[in-house]
């Protein structure tokens, strides 16, 4: 019923001691979250909250607790290295919220955890400068706020932190619950791309629609956008953040930059438009436009009879809510 | 952040990158230093050079400081020879006036500070930038015999000029891969030869400085087959910052819009823009979609201002100051999603910030997330001039509406 994370998933908080993994361990613990292990380096044998044992590696944490899944709260100068040592240890999901990693780190951490990939150990690593990864209900690894999200069937990836939330609210409100909910971050290097995610949105059963909540910088939105349209058959709803944003500015996000007139949001609306991506013009429209997607789908399987359980039971989902 | 060319160039000299040699002045009275100090170098032709956080300086035309468009003289950079009185009346008419180039936008950007060069005899322009590939999250170098021309320029007339190489980061750039750039520019020789050692030195730098953006446009090689960086362009990644104390110095501060400096000292993201609504948003991305959603409301941003996760009362009044400060704004739209902060506390710091600071335009206030509900009542009670709305498409009604009245 989801992507990459489920409550089955073991996470191990990686500088648990420090103020923002303390506070966000806390929550993700009181949202349900399998919270196993902690590490922070030289505080190895005491526990975190009396509770969760604390080790000085993640490697040790593994061994002893199973943890497959990691949040990484470690301050930027480190976090590049907090990567990798959960890369090494054999992690499975990396989530990387820390903000201001130098670039060059993070050219190396991602190589590094790009080659520790082989058929047999897949590893995703998701961010850096992202809100981290959600499957209501089960499992959160990050520092959304976690009552915003519903569990349903819609797979939300995005570049942002508080429009996601906005969209999620949006989609909650109208009675569209979320199979996961991915934030990749605003970093010109993150682990996670949008095709990559939209890949696994797109092979999950439980997943019946996309949205993709992209702004100005790069040309990742692009780069998913044509797999889409070859590819995917669920319908994808997206948004681009910085119509109206100057070139040559970063705004915010160090990935969110126009440079040599490249990365606007008009070209990347018209690219995405143009691969049958549904685009909501103004970010208050996100959770409208997911809910009309939605209708046609069902309209056009019932009409086709091709109706199968999961689709039918979001049709109900919607019926009862969206009045 | 971005530095001046004389700044990148003595950066790049650190690591035996071959450089035109100069020196930086910010007063004319230290124009005769410089050329004697270059003449005791053995040169014997200078060129003076503008230095502000732009290109196309060549081409870029000089007007007078505050005299509305009166033409000075044309072109920021300019070959003087051996003349180093005709070089001194140029100068003069550069340091202390507005040079506006294609990037600049029309308000050009005050010189204030010059680069008294070597002149130098050259035969051969080459084009070398190195940054960061986000398709494949490496670093790329690109190189072209178009030197002295946009990269973006010939990357849309002919692509089939620029030679790309990307740098394993596990390994580092490799001799074979300078080898492949240097017979792709025709290079032979001693030149050939000149050319490794300056691109081995060049990445050696990159990296070490932790630059996001290094161009040189153009290399040039000299008639006694030199290869010297004639011009050099610098971006740092500001992240790096904590392990280059050191390059605290290099920002210049007259290149920053003054509101711009004035937020970055409380720590607020903030660009001016020239609308009409002035907004404050946390997060970077819902403040992105808060200006779209300006546009959409009939009115125009007036800034991007992302006051971070927390939205404390502080923040919120210093938000409200420097947005303020910007005379064109006629509304201004606060939009928060409070997630683990709560909106009936950015509800009351909100107020206290309007008590605290005379807002005499409309705020729109829009708070969703935790205690909602809460937060709107505290607002709609406070008695101050303040606009509540809760849904997105609300704001954008409510904001169309202050605008027009």
């Amino acid at each position: 019923m989801s992507i990459l994370v489920n409550k089955k998933t073991k996470v191990v908080v990686q500088g648990i001691t420090g103020s923002e993994g303390t506070f966000h361990a806390t929550q993700m613990i009181e949202y349900g979250t399998n919270v196993v292990a902690g590490v922070t380096p030289g505080k190895g044998g005491t526990k975190f909250q009396d509770k969760i044992p604390v080790y000085n590696t993640v490697s040790s944490a593994v061994k002893e607790t199973g943890a497959d899944a990691s949040a990484i709260f470690v301050p930027a100068a480190f976090a590049a290295d907090a990567i990798m040592e959960a890369a090494d240890a054999g992690i499975k999901v990396i989530v990387c919220i820390t903000e201001g990693i130098p670039t060059k780190d993070m050219i190396t951490a991602y190589e590094y955890v790009k080659n520790k990939n082989t058929t047999s150990h897949e590893v995703r690593f998701i961010g850096p400068n992202c809100p981290g990864i959600i499957t209501p209900g089960e499992c959160k690894i990050g520092i959304m706020p976690g009552f915003i999200h519903k569990k349903g069937r819609v797979g939300v990836i995005s570049r942002s932190g508080t429009l996601t939330y906005e969209a999620v609210w949006q989609l909650s409100n109208l009675g569209i619950g979320q199979s996961t909910c991915l934030g990749i971050g605003g970093d010109p290097v993150i682990g996670t791309r949008f095709i990559d995610a939209v890949k696994l949105f797109n092979e999950d059963k439980d997943t019946d629609a996309i949205v993709m909540i992209g702004e100005i910088g790069g040309s990742a939105e692009e780069e998913a956008a044509y797999f889409i349209k070859s590819n995917v058959k669920k319908p994808v709803v997206g948004f681009i953040a910085g119509r109206t944003a100057p070139p040559g500015r970063r705004m915010g996000h160090a990935g969110a930059i126009i440079s040599g007139g490249k990365g606007t949001a008009d070209e990347k609306i018209s690219v995405m438009k143009n691969c049958g991506i549904i685009i909501a013009d103004s970010p208050a429209d996100i959770g409208i436009s997911v809910q009309k997607a939605l209708l046609k789908t069902i309209a056009k399987k019932i009409k086709s009879g091709t109706g199968k359980n999961g689709s039918q039971k979001s049709k109900s989902a919607l019926k009862k809510k969206s009045k | 952040m971005k530095i001046h060319e004389y700044q990148a160039k003595s950066l790049l000299k650190k690591y035996s990158v071959p450089v035109q040699d100069g020196v930086a002045i910010n007063d004319m009275k230290y124009f005769n230093e410089a050329i004697d100090y270059l003449k005791s170098r053995g040169f014997e032709n200078f060129v003076v050079k503008s230095q502000i956080h732009a290109g196309g300086r060549g081409k870029g035309k000089v007007y007078k400081k505050g005299g509305h468009h009166e033409l000075v003289v044309e072109g920021g950079v300019k070959y003087m020879g051996a003349n180093t009185e005709k070089a001194r009346d140029y100068a003069e008419k550069l340091l202390g006036n507005i040079l506006v180039t294609h990037q600049t936008g029309s308000q050009g950007k005050e010189v204030k500070t010059l680069f008294i060069a070597e002149g130098l005899d050259y035969s051969k322009e080459f084009y070398i930038g190195i940054l960061l590939d986000r398709t494949v999250s490496k670093n790329v170098i690109m190189a072209s015999v178009e030197g002295g021309m946009e990269i973006e320029k010939v990357a849309e007339e002919s692509p089939e000029k620029i030679i790309k190489i990307w740098i394993d980061p596990a390994t580092g750039l490799q001799s074979y891969q300078i080898r492949e750039l240097a017979f792709g520019l025709g290079l032979e020789g001693k030149v050939y030869k000149n050319f490794i050692t300056f691109m081995t030195n060049l990445y050696r730098a990159y990296e070490d400085m932790d630059a996001t953006l290094l161009e040189i446009n153009p290399l040039i090689v000299t008639d006694d087959e030199r290869v010297i960086a004639l011009d050099a362009k610098v971006t740092l990644d500001d992240n790096a910052m904590f392990r280059h104390k050191d390059y605290a110095e290099l920002r210049d501060e007259n290149e920053e819009d003054p509101l711009e400096l004035e937020a970055s000292k409380f720590n607020l993201n903030y660009i001016k823009l020239d609308g009409n609504v002035g907004c404050m948003v946390n997060g970077a991305g819902l403040a992105m979609g808060t200006m779209d959603l300006i546009k959409l409301a009939g009115g125009s941003p007036a800034n991007f201002l992302d006051v971070g996760g927390t939205a404390t009362p502080e923040t919120v009044e210093n938000g409200f100051r420097i947005i303020l400060s910007d005379k064109h704004v006629k509304a201004i739209l606060i939009n928060i999603f409070g997630g683990i902060v709560r909106c009936d506390r950015v509800a009351n710091g909100v107020i206290q910030a309007a008590r605290n600071i005379n807002v005499n335009v409309p705020i729109v206030v829009r708070l969703q997330g935790t205690n909602a509900e809460e937060a709107k009542k505290i607002l709609d009670e406070s008695g101050l001039n303040l606009i509540s709305a809760t849904t997105l498409e609300e704001v954008a009604a409510k904001v169309t509406e202050a605008l027009t009245k």
